[in-house]
């Protein structure tokens, strides 16, 4: 499930919920669309009410990332707890894309 | 002595929304044994990916069985066996590669059976072509605190 916020150029793709091969398509499909519709220049991802993430949240963020690098969109994923930070660290991720530990205690 | 303390044994179709479905159920077995959030969290993704891999790549997305065994035992061993009549892995040894995979367009990963390493103590697979795969999750509980 996801919410989003469009200001100035930057669009805030809320997830919430799970994140696992069920959920990322949809995911996918309707976060591509307001790519598309929207145009940003900034495509933010907040993952700050992921109840869960399996490895499809790593395809996910690296196919969104690889869109807007490739429509030169900037692109960060923010507010990550750490196990999320744990499972993208396992596969290098945060070498390559912006990514924001969450700050305070849910 | 090791005593065998409960066991769960099921089976369900390979429909993608059974993914959450196989973590709730391994969640609630393994409630019982109180582990640490931790624990618990590291056992429910690393079944995630294994259920997974049987409904993307065992059997393509089509429709099968997917047979999942969860035993408990005394000395505090969780056991999770998952199971599919699939196509089987060619090489389990390359399947096992980190950032491998089989399928580049569907945005997978290749990191399924490094987040099952990562949060298990062991991961046996064993796999025949066209007969199928049966991925064994072994997890030491840490000790309960008296």
């Amino acid at each position: 499930m996801m919410e989003f916020d469009y200001s100035q150029g930057s669009l805030v793709v809320y997830i919430r919920g799970d994140i696992d091969h069920h959920t990322a398509k949809k995911i996918r499909e309707e976060a591509d669309m307001l790519l598309v519709q929207l145009a940003p220049e900034k495509l933010i991802l907040d993952l700050n009410d992921v109840s869960f993430m399996d490895s499809s949240g790593l395809g996910l963020v690296l196919g969104r990332y690889k869109k807007a690098k490739a429509a030169g969109i900037d692109f960060l994923v923010t507010n990550c707890d750490r196990r999320i930070i744990q499972i993208f660290e396992m596969a290098g991720i945060e070498r390559i894309i912006s990514i924001e530990e969450r700050i305070t205690n849910k | 002595m090791k005593k065998r303390e409960n066991i769960l044994e099921t089976k369900f179709p390979s429909l993608s929304r059974n993914e959450s479905l196989a973590r709730s159920l391994v969640s609630a077995f393994i409630m019982q044994s109180d582990p640490t959030v931790s624990e618990l969290s590291d056992i429910k993704c690393a079944v995630s990916e294994a259920v997974t891999n049987s409904i993307v790549h065992g059997y393509k997305e089509q429709s099968g069985t997917i047979y999942m065994r969860i035993e408990s035992s005394s000395d505090r061993i969780i056991k999770i066996e998952i199971r599919d009549k699939g196509c089987g892995i060619e090489n389990i040894e390359t399947a096992m590669q980190p950032l491998y995979t089989s399928d580049p367009e569907g945005e997978r990963s290749g990191m399924g059976f490094t987040v099952m390493e990562t949060f298990c103590d062991k991961v046996r697979v064993v796999s025949k072509k066209g007969k199928g795969t049966k991925v064994v999750l072994i997890k030491k509980l840490s000790p309960k605190e008296l």
